[in-house]
């Protein structure tokens, strides 16, 4: 590697640090130890040029200009790993990682299928590029109806926050279709946005886009206004994330809730409408912005465990030091670029040890995971019985509806 | 070299597209509207021009939803003025816009006239020959590249067949883009939002629409499905089985 | 004035282009509406070799040095004295980097309509053009006394357009043409060091569907495991994830290969005409509605990404 040492580099790197020290625990930066757990436990570090501790060394060697140059840092799916493990607490992710792409992206510095994405979310108000107007024609076909608020303008009890690949993804809309069917039998009082939910925004945001991810925020936020309800639950972790932590500090606060914490908290009521057996050995696969993030672990293992014939198995890397599947923070759309680099899928390292904790289903809580190890599945030889399943899928089914 | 793009909105093809009760035209309930994306090109030809060899740009449109953020967006690239026309074009077609245009350009003198070589919704010709003729200047379409000089330019001209003709082109000229020599760059957002806070959007009324040279639509349709596929069912190895079968029926494989 | 329908002739380079046939082809037909003759118009330098196999009732040929190349500054002269001399009914362009650069302006010079993107014309000579990447259909009357339109292929074979007894040819002095504000300075041959899409037997192309350059791989694999090479819609092309010289389309080659494998293609109009003779189409889309399984042989709605590996396996296993 080689390192040019200019008069005008410093500049680059004191007002980006400068820049850091502003955001939330942004200062502990200054702590860093050099000690490289970040790097270590990084999906991607072994292949970056510069992994979250060498942009520290690099800040500090006055040389920040040089991680701009490179696009080793959209390998980062911030996972959040690096900053759960590190031991001086620095908010590695959101301080740094995300706090390097927003430079990137200003520079233009994107790998075109990011841009599609991003430019899709702005017009489109999701990254699919998908109608707007189509965002709820999942619903068709279930009976009863999935409550429209803006057609029915009733009070609700659970504002139930669909999210972008829940609503669109044709594999996904299986899992959705399936929550709804749920949340009827449970004769919860919901409604959607529909065609006035957008894009929660938060991978957009961790992919370096805060103004876009803003802007998302104002719209949803008008949609919420309009309605009454006393909860927000989502069966998406990247909107839960959103909702609960980032929101907030826009001024949009509600009480909100991942699905699976909504259920488990139902738990007496749903335990003996699950009638069918699913005699299984099942693997939950912990996502980041759920698990690692937001600390949610037991509850959708309390759900699984509920389903009769379910044996509740463990990977190698569970709870916090989860591995990711490689859709957080732009990696979605990222795919193509990332597989170009490193020939591999972080989704495929994570089937691998679904198959060697000798698993039948692999069940996972977020709508970026069953295309992602669906697909996975498919180029693994030993993965091929494995299958993929939204924990809501897995409900209905043994709930039988 | 001061360089003009005058830009135009086209019905968004993501959403579904229908005709209107009347039959003869598009049914504007739903329909969005999208820079069209010739014109897209152009804007960034312009900035590539303008980062290349110094000048101007400014970017012109018709009012019409979304276009201040285009315009917006434009000036965020590097656009040094944004005009927006404004008054009724429910009526407007290729030639109205484009003496709108003209009416504007002509006191605005630009050296070189950019924009997107058609439009999927043209009927009535393109807007960059339209104008060129309404200016006085002469005119290349399908440009895919631009080298300028002092009181010329060297436009390269695509056919098909990938021939490519190059030719020198007297300034004042209006040039039809196929594609700019990059792809349009992305704009942060949160740059867009910076911009609209301190860039200018100037705007400029008309005096009415002069539609005459335009076509007349009796009837307007979706095609008939003649004779329609036949659908491969299966799981991806069922259909990746039936069409091995047809490759080898054919002898290709 | 009279109820001729004139063609302006395309060529480059010694070659009449197909469309210029086409046009021919449903001029005949609206000649038939209007009762005047169908009149090829051809400019150029010393290119009335050109006429020869025109399915035309007429010629007028315009030879000038200034023509030996196309510029739409000599052609619009030109043709703006001849339709002002002739007042013919109609006048066909090509919708082409040829007839694109001309009708507009002479719409203006000459206040008279112009339409595009016109595919064919029904029975009652009326134009029917198509619009919006082929998802509308536009149709009307043709405006008297005179109008012009630019004519895309489509709608008639090329051969009703040609002919082999020549069409008797006359010879129309030039008018004069100074001051032409374009020249060409020089021709750029496509790149032939790479592959010739246009004698492929199969080919796997891509389009947007491909969704990035990265993808652009698994395309390539497959063409590998069949034997053949990987072509591309023009989106592909101008983001720069495949070189020009595998273009389909309107805009690059004109291809008619035994099979034409369509990934991730809608099939709009400039790319079916570079593909639409190909003998077997098969088209991968996940939108059903996608035009192109209008003119597809076979198809499916399979995510591509999934059927590609798939297939690369199927097309080892049968070596």
């Amino acid at each position: 590697m080689e390192i040019t040492l200019s008069p005008l580099s410093s500049s680059v790197s004191k007002v980006f640090i400068n820049s850091v020290y502003e955001l939330k625990d942004g200062e502990r930066i200054k702590t860093c130890l050099q000690c490289g757990t970040c790097s270590g436990v990084c999906p991607f570090g072994y292949f970056m040029k510069f992994p979250p501790g060498k942009i520290i060394g690099a800040i500090r060697a006055d040389i920040f200009d040089q991680v701009l140059k490179t696009d080793t840092l959209w390998m980062c799916v911030s996972c959040n790993a690096c900053a759960a493990f590190c031991p001086s607490n620095i908010p590695i992710t959101a301080a740094l990682m995300t706090r390097t792409k927003e430079e990137m992206l200003l520079a233009g510095n994107i790998p075109t299928e990011l841009q599609s994405a991003l430019e899709n979310t702005q017009r489109y108000g999701n990254p699919l590029g998908e109608s707007p107007r189509k965002r709820s024609d999942w619903t068709i076909g279930i009976q009863p109806e999935v409550n429209l608020l803006a057609k029915t303008r009733q009070p609700v009890d659970v504002l139930w926050y669909v999210g972008d690949y829940a609503s669109y993804h044709l594999r996904m809309q299986s899992a959705t279709k399936a929550f709804a069917k749920i949340l009827n039998v449970l004769g919860v009082k919901f409604g959607i946005l529909g065609p006035e939910e957008y894009s929660d925004g938060d991978s957009q945001r961790l992919a370096g886009e805060r103004g876009l991810f803003e802007m998302m925020a104002q719209k949803n936020s008008q949609a919420f206004r309009k309605y009454k309800f006393q909860e927000i639950i989502t069966t998406d972790p990247h909107a839960f994330n959103a909702l609960k932590n980032e929101y907030p500090v826009l001024g949009v606060s509600y009480p909100v809730r991942h699905y699976t914490q909504f259920l488990a908290e139902r738990l007496e009521q749903i335990k003996p409408l699950l009638k069918k057996e699913i005699k299984a050995r099942i693997a939950y696969h912990d996502p980041c912005y759920l698990g690692r993030v937001n600390g949610v672990f037991d509850e959708p293992r309390t759900l699984l465990a509920a389903i009769p014939g379910v044996e509740l198995v463990e990977m190698s890397h569970q709870r916090l030091n989860s591995l990711c599947c490689g859709g957080g923070g732009g990696g979605m759309w990222l795919d193509g670029f990332q597989w170009e680099k490193v020939h591999t899928r972080l989704s495929e390292w994570r089937v691998r040890e679904a198959v060697a904790a000798k698993a039948d289903i692999l069940a996972v809580a977020c709508p970026y995971e069953p295309p992602r190890f669906e697909d996975a599945v498919k180029t693994i030889q030993a993965a091929s019985q494995l299958k993929i399943k939204e924990i809501a899928e897995l409900l209905a089914e043994s709930m039988d509806v | 070299m001061k360089i003009a793009v005058p830009v135009k909105f086209v019905p968004d093809l993501v959403e579904e597209i229908t005709i209107d009760p009347s039959g003869t035209a598009l049914d504007t309930t739903w329909l969005r509207l999208i820079i069209n994306e010739f014109d897209d090109h152009a804007v960034e030809q312009a900035i590539l021009l303008k980062e290349k060899a110094g000048g101007q740009v400014s970017v012109l449109a018709a009012e019409a939803e979304g276009v201040d953020d285009f315009l917006f967006a434009s000036a965020a690239k590097g656009a040094d003025q944004l005009v927006k026309l404004t008054g009724d074009f429910s009526t407007v077609n290729n030639h109205a816009l484009a003496r709108a245009f003209a009416d504007l350009l002509k006191k605005g003198k630009p050296d070189l006239i950019l924009t997107g070589v058609q439009a999927h919704n043209d009927l009535d010709g393109s807007v960059g020959p339209l104008l060129a003729e309404n200016l006085g200047m002469p005119y290349v379409g399908y440009v895919a590249g631009i080298t300028p000089a002092s009181d010329k330019v060297i436009a390269r001209k695509e056919y098909s067949g990938g021939l490519v003709a190059e030719i020198e082109v007297k300034l004042p000229a209006v040039l039809g883009i196929q594609a700019a020599e990059k792809p349009p760059r992305y704009i942060a957002y949160s740059k867009i939002r910076q911009v609209m806070g301190t860039a200018k959007i100037e705007t400029s009324p008309i005096a009415g629409l002069d539609t005459s040279g335009g076509t007349s639509v009796s009837r307007m349709f979706q095609p008939e499905v003649t004779q329609r596929a036949t659908m491969l069912e299966g799981s991806p190895v069922d259909i990746a089985d039936k069409l091995v079968g047809i490759f080898k029926e054919l002898g290709v494989l | 004035m009279s109820q001729d329908i004139f063609v302006v002739i395309e060529h480059l380079r010694g070659q009449v282009s197909d469309t210029s046939y086409v046009m021919l082809a449903g001029a005949r037909q609206l000649s038939q509406n209007f009762g005047g003759n169908v009149t090829a118009v051809l400019l150029g330098h010393e290119a009335q070799g050109l006429a020869g196999n025109l399915a035309a009732d007429k010629v007028l040929y315009v030879d000038h040095a200034a023509l030996t190349d196309f510029t739409s500054d000599g052609y619009q002269c030109v043709l703006a004295e001849l339709i002002k001399e002739h007042s013919p009914r109609v006048v066909i362009f090509g919708h082409s980097s040829i007839g694109m650069d001309v009708a507009s302006g002479l719409s203006v010079k000459l206040g008279l309509p112009v339409i595009s993107s016109c595919r064919n014309f029904t029975t009652e000579g009326k134009f029917v053009s198509q619009i919006c990447g082929g998802k509308i259909m536009a149709e009307g009357d043709i405006p008297s006394p005179s109008a012009l339109i630019t004519m895309v292929p489509g709608g008639y074979k090329a051969e009703l357009g040609q002919s082999s007894q020549p069409a008797a040819v006359t010879a129309v002095p030039a008018p004069s043409l100074e001051g032409l504000r374009l020249s060409v300075k020089q021709y750029i041959e496509p790149d032939t060091s790479d592959v010739d899409i246009t004698k492929e037997k199969m080919l796997v192309s891509v389009g947007r569907g491909i969704q990035n350059k990265d993808n652009i791989e698994l395309a390539n694999d497959l063409a590998a495991a069949l034997g053949c090479v990987v072509s591309a819609s023009r989106p592909v092309v101008d983001q720069g994830w495949m070189p020009t010289t595998r273009l389909v389309g309107k805009s690059g080659k004109k291809v008619k290969p035994k099979i034409y494998l369509a990934l991730g293609i809608s099939g709009a109009p400039e790319h079916v005409e570079g593909m639409g003779d190909s003998e077997i189409i098969i088209a991968v889309n996940t939108d059903q509605n996608a035009p192109i399984f209008n003119i597809a042989k076979y198809g499916t709605t399979t995510d591509m990404f999934d059927l590609i590996p798939a297939l690369i396996e199927k097309a080892k296993q049968s070596k």
